[in-house]
């Protein structure tokens, strides 16, 4: 038999796809009878049931602040009118109202600073000076009691501005904290790793509402007589403490995907613990379990909603106290719940966008 | 300061144990190496050669006997093992690059952590090392860009970086491709004709005869034979030694 040699094949242009809206649309709608189906059930139930709604929600609905328009609908139509009416309630909690500027001007503070920290062209060593300036800002415009403001003493801080300190700051001091109880629960020594992991399965195994408690009413009593720290801290504490227990276990998960052989490397180049920790494999750990860690976030974010029950009045116990003791509002408690449903919403779905955007960000020196 | 300088030998092994559980997988191991040699280590696989020269920057901690390298003794004392692991560079099997840092940060990492050395020195001297080893156009990529043979040859410019008196090779060349192998090897011998002490496992047989000073080759965790190359290929002296060379010679 011969040798058989075949002659250079230069490369050619993939064969082209269809593109345009038509193959969009055969390729998600009708690619074939099972996609066809889909489309056509989903088609069904939208136009069944999307017309009532909109009915519900604009054409029916009341937006004028009129309780008497609103009950006469008796409910076959959205009440607007209950948001016109409480929105600042809702917002800003028990604040007293000729002040209302200073939780807005607060909250607008603490939105920027979040935005401006989520642009990695501003990851420089400033910007912790500008967190440090704008809580300040923060603090002082909530707090008042100089230049001219009176004071308003943390537990009457209440609705947006509250949620937001409290998921900011919960999860800011939480994840340093969870990444040291995951690294103290890889620990060679036997201590540091007992009472992390007693910790974790401590926290872990109660509901956030009685970590809450404890540390509302508890924590004072270890406290020396006398000395009963704000409950805004108190409850802090305890949402800072919850949090990083889940989260450590998350960071946990991370440094366990980072393979042996990155230790190896960095110990072999004589890297100190630390060094290799903040060098090497922390990178590398917290970029794989980033999807994780912002579900905990988003998890904080919405948990915050439970420190109603120890007396804080965040965005969702500020919805209740605005319609609770109102008898002509208090039956719109649904309109009100959309309302800040969708305030949670938009928070959340940052969150996620960001993270997705974070994912493709950080893995390009890992992608071929 | 040159990498022969220092009075007494750069690695010795006295009596030195270690198991894994039950598994005794270094056995009264005796070896001692000198300035400016070149070692290489081959046996068969499970033989105790990896644990061997990973003992001597205590990737692996030994048991019971002595180890001395460069004078200083390894044992618990953690600067001890500091001082060895500024002293000794090492390449692995498997690269073990740093995958979110590109191939300059690679190089300047432990200069800049560990030494102290400024960044604009330690970038200077990762360069040079990577003008070494003919890979300075890639200084801006990440790990994951290049190829397997691009990737050791970075790693071994790495372990440069730090001026190392000694270099172990940890099978630099078995997670290669056949035809990177060579690009990988090249670097290896030209780092030797320049007299750096050398401790390398490796199956690369023509390597061993042309580099090495010593071949030392090991089975059931002991040294069997430490002899030229020569001697060892043409005329090993033990049974086990003939054994080994006749699968890996064979075909």
């Amino acid at each position: 038999m011969s040798a058989i040699v075949h002659a250079p094949v230069p490369a050619r242009p993939a064969p082209a796809l269809g593109t345009g809206v038509g193959a969009w649309l055969r390729a998600n709608l009708y690619a074939d009878w099972k996609n066809a189906l889909a489309t056509v059930i989903i088609l069904l139930v939208a136009a069944r049931y999307l017309p009532a709604i909109y009915q519900w929600a604009v054409t029916d609905a009341v937006t004028a602040r009129d309780p008497n328009a609103c009950r006469a609908l008796a409910h076959s139509g959205a009440c607007w009118g209950v948001i016109a009416e409480k929105y600042r309630f809702i917002l800003f909690g028990r604040f007293p109202f000729e002040e209302q500027w200073r939780p807005l001007i607060a909250t607008l503070i603490l939105v920027g600073l979040l935005v401006v920290s989520a642009l990695r062209r501003f990851w420089r060593p400033w910007l912790g000076l500008v967190w440090i300036c704008g809580l300040a800002a923060f603090f002082t415009l909530m707090h008042g009691g100089l230049l001219g403001m009176s004071a308003v003493e943390s537990a009457r801080w209440g609705g947006f501005p509250l949620t937001m300190i409290l998921t900011t700051l919960g999860i800011a001091a939480a994840l340093p904290l969870a990444v040291l109880v995951a690294l103290g629960r890889r620990s060679h020594l036997p201590a540091i790793r007992a009472v992390c992991t007693v910790y974790i399965e401590l926290v872990r195994g109660v509901p956030l509402v009685s970590v809450l408690f404890m540390a509302s009413f508890m924590f004072p009593l270890f406290m020396p007589s006398g000395y009963t720290p704000d409950v805004l801290l108190r409850v802090l504490a305890g949402i800072i403490l919850f949090a990083a227990a889940y989260l450590a276990e998350t960071v946990r998960g991370g440094l366990q995907a980072v393979p042996a052989g990155q230790y190896e490397a960095a110990a072999a180049l004589g890297l100190s613990y630390w060094q290799m920790q903040r060098k090497i494999v922390l990178p590398q750990a917290l970029r794989i379990v980033v999807p994780g860690l912002v579900n905990s976030f988003i998890s904080t974010y919405k948990d915050t909603s439970l420190v109603t029950i120890v007396g804080l009045y965040e965005l969702t116990g500020a919805l209740g106290l605005a319609l609770r003791g109102d008898a002509e509002w208090r039956q719109f408690y649904f309109e009100g719940y959309l309302f800040i449903g969708l305030i949670y919403w938009i928070g959340c779905f940052a969150m996620s966008h960001y993270s997705q955007r974070m994912e493709r960000a950080l893995h390009t020196g890992n992608r071929r | 300061m040159s990498a022969t300088s220092g009075p007494g030998p750069i690695v010795s092994f006295e009596k030195v144990n270690k198991w894994y559980g039950e598994f005794h997988v270094l056995r009264d191991v005796e070896l001692v190496i000198a300035r400016g040699e070149r070692i290489v280590i081959c046996g068969p696989s499970g033989s105790g050669k990896s644990t061997l020269i990973r003992c001597i920057n205590r990737l692996e901690e030994h048991q019971s006997g002595r180890l001395i390298v460069d004078g200083t003794e390894l044992g618990d004392d953690l600067r001890a093992t500091e001082r060895v692991r500024r002293e000794v560079g090492m390449v692995f099997q498997q690269f073990n690059l740093f995958p979110h840092l590109n191939v300059l940060e690679n190089l300047t990492l432990a200069p800049m952590w560990v030494a102290r050395v400024p960044r604009k020195e330690a970038e200077a001297r990762a360069m040079a090392q990577l003008e070494r080893v003919r890979i300075a156009d890639q200084a801006r990529k990440y790990p994951l860009q290049l190829s397997g043979g691009q990737q050791q040859r970075v790693a071994i410019a790495r372990a440069l970086c730090l001026t190392p008196k000694v270099m172990l090779f940890d099978e630099p060349t078995s997670a290669l491709d056949p035809e990177m192998i060579k690009e990988v090897l090249d670097v290896m011998i030209e780092l030797a004709d320049g007299g750096m002490t050398m401790i390398c496992v490796t199956h690369e047989m023509g390597f061993a005869r042309s580099v090495a000073d010593r071949v030392v080759f090991m089975d059931q965790g002991q040294i069997v034979e430490d002899s030229p190359p020569a001697d060892f290929f043409n005329s090993p002296r033990s049974e086990r030694g003939r054994e080994f060379l006749s699968k890996i010679l064979g075909h």
